[in-house]
């Protein structure tokens, strides 16, 4: 079987696996929907600016959810799932086999980023079907992009941060801790206005900020911009980079327990 | 070990049993000496060596949201020439659970998944780590009829236990291995002189002095037993009971018996506690 192929057919099972599992399922899929309706109902009504458009809080928070769901998906679910994977022993198992390691990854990546692609394109539609949200069409190459450099950087993360964790009792509690307090501070949950200045550089220096406001320049690009945040982009690839060579250094296929 | 050989790697737990398997897996690298499994050094694992084995692991690693079919078809894609799920749930006694996911099944049946995982590639060598253990005696039987049938296909197989009987039924050879050292190797009939040591017999009688003096000589007290250990246990018999005779003494609980395998392995490694 040619690489793609060996991928691809573990996609399939990876993907068949996740829907039937009920926490993985409600987690990735359901929960940034949840957010979706919650906020838009609660503080859709306002207006806010941002580079220089004047748009109503519901429409950001359609920038805002589907960064949410690209992180979620690729961090949060891919951390979660292979410390799942790997206490059950279903990883070592996998490098038993000849399947190299690489394919096993790739395909759990891969099925993160079609997850997450699917939440984006639901925000998408419910942003313009409720809140006549649009995507400017000047910036589909912006949001293929940031698309795929985001889920590539959080995907990156999401296998770095495994290496920290010791067990599944202690996934949901280190990979909440590293993800949700940057959520609240970086312009997904809470639109940021005027942050005090310590704020404003922790922002810079994480990646959720860099990738939330790269959205929201592919979605309100302002005046002449294609949609491309490119200084932001380049900290995603910065930080995917860092992520990719703790897990190559450090990745674990067996219990660690 | 020889191929088509059915090799068990007996000990006490923490022996290094699991240790020892696992670097012959490619799991573990070795501290010094030398290995070769199927004529390469399992650290050098490529898929075509990895496509080569099976490995039945202490513990299972299956998805347990798949099913016990897309499982095996799963792990049967790894491999360049896989059995089909449906041999590998008759070969393991799982076709009626065909549908059902890894999760509703009970510890014994996720264990012949795990066989039948191990068996999906169709390996010429497969490595069971304690297949039985956790098993009730029914399970356990059926798992070893299993396993004798895989012999019977001509698959070489090597297996880790701590239980005796499990060696004695399944292994051509048997090693046991203590604080990580192989102390005894031999077919288990014969491993550590057990066909050749001494027999012993056993009787209840209050008193050595009555009997004649050959066998007198011999006997040891054993609470209200007297216990007799000889290499020529037909001459000794034979004494023995014509004096009986003789006496109408009735030798009540007499028994003739040979050291078993758990003798030998309680000696060896000292009473079978872990190091």
């Amino acid at each position: 079987m040619s690489n793609a192929a060996l991928v691809l057919r573990q996609f399939r099972f990876t993907n068949k696996a996740f829907w039937r599992n009920p926490a993985a399922a409600f987690f990735t899929f359901a929960f940034p929907l949840l957010f979706l309706v919650i906020f838009t109902t609660l503080f859709g009504a306002a207006d806010i600016t941002i580079n220089g458009n004047d748009i109503s809080v519901a429409t950001f928070y359609i920038a805002g959810i589907a960064a949410f769901s690209v992180i979620t998906a690729c961090y949060t679910n891919i951390a979660m799932s292979l410390v799942f994977a790997r206490d059950l022993g279903v990883l070592k198992r996998v490098k038993g086999t000849p399947l190299p390691g690489w394919a096993y990854l790739a395909a759990r990546m891969l099925h993160a980023v079609a997850v997450a692609l699917l939440l984006v394109v639901i925000c998408l539609v419910f942003g313009m079907l409720l809140y006549d949200a649009e995507l400017p069409l000047s910036s589909i190459p912006a949001f293929v992009v940031t698309l795929v450099v985001g889920a590539a950087c959080f995907s990156a993360l999401g296998m770095a941060v495994t290496t920290i964790v010791p067990n599944a009792d202690a996934a949901p509690a280190i990979v909440n801790a590293t993800i949700l307090p940057l959520l609240f501070v970086s312009d997904v949950f809470i639109p940021l206005q005027d942050p005090p200045a310590w704020l404003d550089t922790l922002g810079k220096i994480f990646p959720v900020r860099r990738f939330s406001e790269a959205m929201q320049q592919v979605f309100f690009p302002g005046a002449g911009s294609s949609g491309f945040a490119f200084a932001d982009l380049g900290v995603l690839l910065i930080w995917g980079a860092i992520g990719l060579g703790v897990a190559v250094r450090r990745f674990s296929w067996e219990p660690r327990r | 070990m020889e191929e088509g050989e059915v090799f068990a790697l007996l000990g006490p737990n923490g022996a290094g049993k699991t240790t020892t398997v696992e670097i012959l897996e490619g799991y573990r690298t070795r501290d010094a000496g030398e290995v070769r499994v199927l004529g390469r050094d399992p650290k050098d694992a490529d898929p075509a060596f990895k496509s080569r084995i099976g490995v039945v692991l202490q513990s299972t690693g299956v998805d347990p949201y798949l099913t016990v079919a897309e499982t095996l078809e799963l792990f049967g894609g790894y491999y360049p020439n896989p059995r089909s799920p449906e041999e590998l749930m008759a070969l393991v006694g799982l076709t009626d659970k065909a549908d059902v996911r890894v999760t509703k099944l009970s510890g014994g049946q996720q264990r012949r998944l795990d066989v039948g995982v191990g068996l999906a590639g169709d390996p010429d060598l497969l490595f069971l780590d304690e297949p039985t253990t956790g098993f009730d005696p029914g399970a356990r039987r059926s798992a070893w009829e299993m396993i004798k049938g895989l012999a019977g296909m001509g698959k070489t197989i090597f297996l880790t236990t701590h239980f005796m009987d499990e060696a004695q039924y399944l292994a051509d050879r048997v090693a046991i291995i203590s604080a990580g050292r192989i102390i005894a190797q031999g077919p288990p009939e014969t491993l550590a002189g057990r066909d050749t040591g001494d027999t012993v017999i056993r009787f209840r009688l209050a008193g050595a002095e009555m009997l004649p003096g050959p066998v007198r000589d011999a006997a040891r007290e054993d609470g209200d037993f007297l216990e007799f250990s000889t290499a020529n246990p037909v001459h000794f018999l034979n004494e023995l009971t014509t004096w009986a005779l003789a006496h109408e003494v009735a030798l009540d609980g007499l028994e003739v018996v040979k050291p078993s395998l758990e003798d030998v392995y309680l000696e060896l490694t000292g009473g079978g506690e872990g190091p």
